[in-house]
């Protein structure tokens, strides 16, 4: 991509009156998740890191937003923070206008690693959620079912989880929290591990699913084609201290598909992300240190 | 398929290979024994007279030292005397691989010199019950405790520092208290067992119940388990595994506190026949009994390791950290090293 072509792209912020509607719409809806001044800080041995500072945000029901931001911003703080498994130095985070205190299967979580209960069958780790909040054995086993043939496993419904790929793992870890009923859906680069195939597969396996529940999904990632290919609005995060950098609404129109990577509006947000994540464009020519290890006339480039 | 080579860091051999061996693991020793009784010339420091000569002291059937043998006959020759003869042999206490095989059988079949005296079938089995029962009752204790001390943090500050102190406490040592409490029967002898089965058991259960991966807590907390739930649904199934690999290492243990807790007291079991076999110079027996030995504990382990595969099918035939002896032999190693 030449600079020229980046020249002739729109600005991210100009809307379709289609998708401006739909941002139009979705403002309309009730805030589900608040966020107030949210600080987090570690006191480590080295002193206090500030993972994030007074991070305000609001989503509403049925939004699917993007967390993006460079390694080590707080990316993960932050989503742990709202899942309970982690507690804020400073502000709140509100679900429902209920103040989270500690984990609960309103807030459903997909980890990067593969968390799935090896002992358990795929059909039984779906009906774990169901199990735990006193569902009867046949009834969270039909509606586990239905998740397993949603996740298109039914095959698999009674193999175990070291039976399955990464990409498949991720598909049951995915219905195990959708089955426990959420509001919210928070996903940690959940499909950080896979190779790309797999990757473009279980986005668009998302964007369905997504579709067919009443679920609003936080997704951390740091694939900026993947945050602005599944996103409403992307939450971009800076880092030390971690800090809301911009929030953008993404103006590729709804259905999504994988053809619109290279529409004017994909091109134009990405170009904005890549300016808010790697700053100083001139950087990428900067010399490393190395002395040279190899013969003249052997140069590979 | 690349030429599988014999030495490879952190890669598995064939199976073939591995049964191959786990043979050659048993037969070289058994080879390097075979050797030792019956090579004459790498070993046998000793004669067995067989007849005696003119020598007044020397018996038939008798061992000599050889020096003493060859001495003796310059002796009788320079007298004009005739000669002891004998063959070259080794000590007593070392009896040829076919003898002890012999022994294996006919141990069962002699009856004890002593009636009164247990046979080599009663020994044996009185020995398996006292493990047993030194070893289930510590169990029924010590992994629920040590499970407890896993997953809560005041249980595992309330006991561990004193089960960490009392370990060290060598079992044999309370042997003597044992028989002033419990008599001189069996229980003094399962307390032994227990005392040293114990305080390793709460502190290696604990500290695998410890190893629960966190992420696996955390996620069924997303999935609404309560505190209850996530000891019960999560914390025991996710360390089970584990812990039944280290109960088949402790069961192990268990068989070394048995040779002293047998002595405790009474002396009873296999302990009391291997020393009365060697009282008796019956080193066949002794050689027999040992092996024996051996073999119940691999056999229970084999065992052991058969019924875990059953008992945990998700685990697909791969152990625990701590994977017992035969798992290591037969079954695929366990790459600790390289995998953690
Ligand atoms: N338990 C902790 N103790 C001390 N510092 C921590 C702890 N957890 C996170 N941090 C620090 O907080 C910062 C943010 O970490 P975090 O894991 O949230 O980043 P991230 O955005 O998820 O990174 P990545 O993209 O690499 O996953 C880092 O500087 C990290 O060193
Ligand atoms: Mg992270």
């Amino acid at each position: 991509m030449t600079d020229d072509t980046f020249a002739l792209l729109p600005d991210y912020r100009k809307q379709s009156p289609e998708v401006a509607a739909r941002f139009q719409k979705i403002k309309e809806r009730e805030v589900i998740l608040r966020i107030e001044n949210l600080t987090r800080e570690f006191s480590t041995e080295q002193g206090t890191v500030t993972a994030l500072r007074d991070i305000d945000f609001q989503a509403h029901r049925r939004e699917f937003v993007c967390v993006i931001g460079p390694s080590g911003c707080g990316k993960s703080t932050f989503i742990r923070l709202l899942a309970g498994l982690d507690y804020p130095t400073a502000g709140r985070v509100l679900l429902d206008g209920i103040e989270v205190d500690g984990p609960g299967p309103d807030r459903g979580m997909v980890f990067q690693g593969y968390t799935l209960f090896p002992w358990l069958t795929v059909k039984r780790n779906v009906m774990f959620g169901l199990r735990m909040q006193g569902m009867g054995a046949t009834q969270a086993e039909r509606e586990a079912l239905q998740w397993v043939e949603l996740i298109g496993l039914d095959k698999y419904a009674e193999s175990y989880p070291a039976q399955l790929s990464g990409g498949m793992k991720q598909r049951v870890a995915i219905a195990r929290a959708l089955a426990a009923n959420p509001r919210i859906l928070l996903m940690d680069e959940p499909f950080g591990a896979l190779d790309a195939q797999t990757r473009g597969q279980m986005q668009s396996h998302l964007l369905q699913i997504w579709k067919h529940v009443d679920v609003t999904i936080l997704f951390i990632t740091h694939d900026l084609d993947e945050a602005i290919y599944l996103a409403d609005r992307i939450l971009v995060l800076k880092a030390n201290p971690g800090e809301v950098n911009e929030i953008i609404e993404v103006p590729v129109p709804r259905p999504r598909s994988p053809e619109q990577f290279v529409s004017p509006e994909f091109l134009a947000t990405r170009r904005r992300l890549e300016e808010l994540i790697h700053p100083t464009a001139g950087r990428r020519e900067e010399r490393l240190p190395i002395f040279k290890l190899t013969q003249a006339g052997d140069e590979v480039e | 398929m690349p030429k599988s080579r014999w030495l490879t860091v952190g890669k598995e051999l064939p199976a073939n290979r591995r049964l191959l061996l786990a043979v050659l693991s048993f037969l070289i020793p058994v080879a390097i024994w075979g050797a030792v009784s019956y090579v004459p010339f790498l070993w046998h420091p000793q004669v067995r007279i067989e007849d005696p000569g003119d020598v007044l002291y020397f018996d038939a059937g008798d061992r000599v030292e050889l020096a003493l043998f060859r001495e003796e006959n310059q002796r009788m020759l320079d007298a004009g005397m005739s000669p002891a003869q004998g063959v070259r042999a080794n000590p007593v206490f070392l009896p040829a691989p076919h003898e002890v095989a012999v022994a294996f059988y006919t141990a069962f079949k002699t009856p004890p010199r002593r009636t009164g005296d247990a046979w080599l079938h009663e020994s044996l089995w009185h020995s398996i019950t006292i493990i047993f029962w030194g070893f289930t009752l510590s169990t029924l204790i010590g992994v629920p405790l040590g499970v407890m001390c896993g997953a809560f943090s005041l249980f595992s500050r309330l006991i561990e520092p004193f089960v960490e102190f009392f370990r060290y406490l060598p079992a044999p040592a309370f042997g003597a208290l044992a028989v002033a409490i419990l008599g001189i029967n069996d229980a003094p002898k399962i307390a032994i067992i227990f005392i040293g089965t114990f305080f390793q058991q709460v502190l290696i259960v604990a500290n695998t119940t410890r190893r629960v991966e966190p992420a696996l807590l955390e996620a069924a907390q997303t999935l609404g388990a309560s505190r209850a739930q996530l000891f019960t649904r999560v914390v025991v199934p996710a360390a089970i595994t584990d812990i039944y690999n280290d109960l088949r290492i402790l069961l192990g243990w268990a068989w070394t506190y048995l040779i002293v807790a047998e002595l405790i007291g009474r002396s009873s079991g296999i302990t009391f026949f291997i020393s009365q076999q060697a009282r008796y110079r019956n080193f066949d027996n002794v050689f027999a009994a040992i092996i024996m030995i051996g073999i119940i504990g691999l056999g229970t382990d084999m065992v052991l390791s058969w019924m875990g595969k059953r008992l945990f099918p998700w685990k697909t035939g791969k152990g625990g950290r701590l994977a017992g002896f035969l798992g290591r032999l037969f079954g695929p190693r366990e790459q600790t090293v390289f995998t953690r």
